[in-house]
């Protein structure tokens, strides 16, 4: 799972470079290439992808052109839509649900040391246990249902959204906190004005985070705990008579959906409230 | 305390002026200390400390790196609890920080989430919008920030956050200014600059200023008072009275005189 976050960083940065932010006065940015570049790699990837199955000669990897043949195919048949709108509905409540339990968590967890002292350690066992190693016990609380990949998803998030709204909180300048005071704010006003802000970046980093483990995880759900949706294609493309084209296929569109799912949710990142956590950390 | 009345133009010492003579801000006997790292022992910060300043009065504490000063400044201004010993402004015992005295920071005290304007209207209570701006823009006017006041700080120079910082501070209407080498962290020319702007505001808004500076010409350029701390013991050493009109020329002899005595006082040879 470490992998992960490292993963979705890379993508900020590529999607950073890629689309040039509308107000870029006075900030050191990087000149902005086009898509031009990400596009050629992509298709020399597609070529040699291409080239290698050609000159391998066997049946262990669909080529590029049976694949988007697959794709056709599921669009055709109506599958693709609707597996889609069925993967990115679990994904929707889960996700929802772990940002809905994971940020006010994390911000009481962040303000009150005890409370934080207390939890942690909890919080850090279980974080490391794979959302994956829940299937059993999700079917057995919610049998084959839309809840048991729900449960499961909002598992994969919560913890990556406590922890990163925890460490927001405790990582709030005393500057911030000692001016906020100086000026006679109520607690409320403070919470409000001072802490709220000053921990968005990093909190919105932790839920892009959690976004693509919920990502990861809605389809490794959906291969043993219910019967649609993308993981579901695949598990069974595979099971009623070994579509490879088809196994492929539904790899692509996952990739695709959680790169589209990123360039969202970054796009939080980009408004100047937010903005100033990734230049001055 | 060694404390002298230096005139500089010649003048009969000037009648007391009653508002002036007024101490705003009183520390007696301030010890400042936190355990060590062996347990029984501790480290002192502040080895009884005894100042005064005269409300309207803009006053400089300097002392070598290390002896406390920045304690002592945010002990006055109630973040940080004293040991033993107290401290009164205007004649009440400080228990914590307070809006009537608006401390700026060294570095990073701006919001950066919030634009130049919403800044400097931070600690505005509740107020008529067209009221609220019109404060709002007199600060930011002041400190010559005007046109950028829909900027954020990550937008500007580290001279013109500290400007910013300065207009939310003054936007609040406190009596003290608490100032920690609010300038330490910019280049020479800025920091030029922004010591002629300060004189200038502190000209027309006179507010008790208590200013915290390594920089013994900075004090010497801004200060009614300049309180002289030494390291060991870190307490006050002397407190030299500047009675002279601003700008100054810190290459007349006069200054020279002075600048040797502060030295010494802070336990060092001139070079």
């Amino acid at each position: 799972m470490s992998l992960v976050p490292i993963a979705t960083t890379d993508n900020a940065e590529n999607h950073r470079n890629i689309i040039k932010p509308d107000r870029v006065r006075r900030s050191f940015s990087v000149p902005a290439p086009s898509f031009t570049l990400p596009l050629l790699v992509a298709a020399a990837s597609i070529g040699v992808w291409e080239l290698a199955v050609t000159f391998s000669d066997n049946d262990l990897l669909p080529g590029p052109a049976l694949v988007v043949k697959g794709i056709i195919e599921l669009i055709r048949k109506g599958l693709l839509a609707k597996y889609i709108v069925a993967s990115l509905f679990r994904v929707t409540w889960g996700f929802a649900l772990s940002v809905l339990v994971g940020v006010p968590f994390g911000l009481f967890l962040g303000w009150f040391r005890p409370a934080y002292q207390a939890f942690n350690p909890l919080i850090q066992l279980l974080r490391p246990i794979s959302p994956i190693a829940w299937i059993p016990l999700a079917i057995l609380w919610f049998g084959v249902s839309d809840a048991a990949p729900i449960f499961l998803i909002f598992l994969a998030g919560v913890f990556p959204i406590t922890v990163s709204a925890a460490a927001a909180v405790r990582n709030i300048q005393t500057v911030y906190i000692r001016a906020a005071r100086n000026f006679g704010l109520s607690r409320l006003a403070l919470f409000r004005k001072v802490i709220l802000p000053a921990a968005a970046p990093q909190i919105i980093t932790g839920i892009r985070i959690a976004l693509g483990v919920a990502w990861l995880v809605v389809v490794a759900a959906e291969m043993i705990a219910v019967n649609s949706g993308l993981g579901y294609l695949i598990i069974d493309a595979r099971n009623a008579g070994k579509r490879y084209d088809l196994v492929v296929a539904g790899m692509i569109v996952i990739g695709l959906i959680g790169l589209g799912l990123d360039l969202l949710i970054s796009r939080l990142e980009r408004f100047e409230q937010i903005r100033w956590g990734s230049s001055h950390r | 305390m060694n404390q002298q009345n230096i005139c500089m133009n010649n003048e009969i010492d000037r009648p007391e002026d009653s508002v002036a003579s007024v101490p705003a801000i009183v520390v007696r006997g301030l010890w400042s200390s936190y355990p060590g790292r062996r347990k029984g022992t501790t480290i002192d910060v502040l080895e009884g400390v005894d100042m005064e300043t005269a409300r309207g009065e803009f006053a400089c504490i300097v002392g070598p790196s290390g002896c406390g000063k920045t304690t002592l400044l945010n002990t006055i201004a109630g973040f940080l609890e004293a040991t033993r010993g107290e401290v009164l402004v205007e004649g009440r015992r400080v228990v914590g920080p307070d809006p009537k005295r608006i401390f700026i920071f060294q570095e990073g005290g701006v919001f950066p989430w919030l634009t130049v304007r919403d800044n400097v209207g931070f600690g505005l209570g509740e107020l008529q919008r067209s009221e609220r701006d019109s404060i709002i823009q007199h600060y930011i006017d002041m400190v010559g920030l005007t046109g950028f006041e829909s900027s954020y700080p990550r937008e500007l120079s580290g001279g013109m956050r500290q400007r910013v910082e300065i207009a939310r501070a003054l936007a609040a209407n406190p009596e003290i200014l608490y100032m920690d080498e609010p300038f330490g962290a910019l280049d020479y020319f800025t920091r030029y600059k922004m010591r002629a702007d300060l004189i200038r505001i502190w000209e027309v808004e006179r507010k008790t200023i208590l200013f915290v500076t390594h920089d013994i010409d900075e004090a010497l350029q801004l200060a009614d008072r300049i309180i002289v701390m030494n390291r060991r013991p870190a307490r006050v050493a002397t407190v030299v009275e500047v009675d002279a009109p601003r700008p100054r020329d810190l290459d007349s002899s006069e200054y020279l005189g002075l600048r040797h005595r502060i030295f010494a006082a802070m336990g060092m040879n001139h070079p």
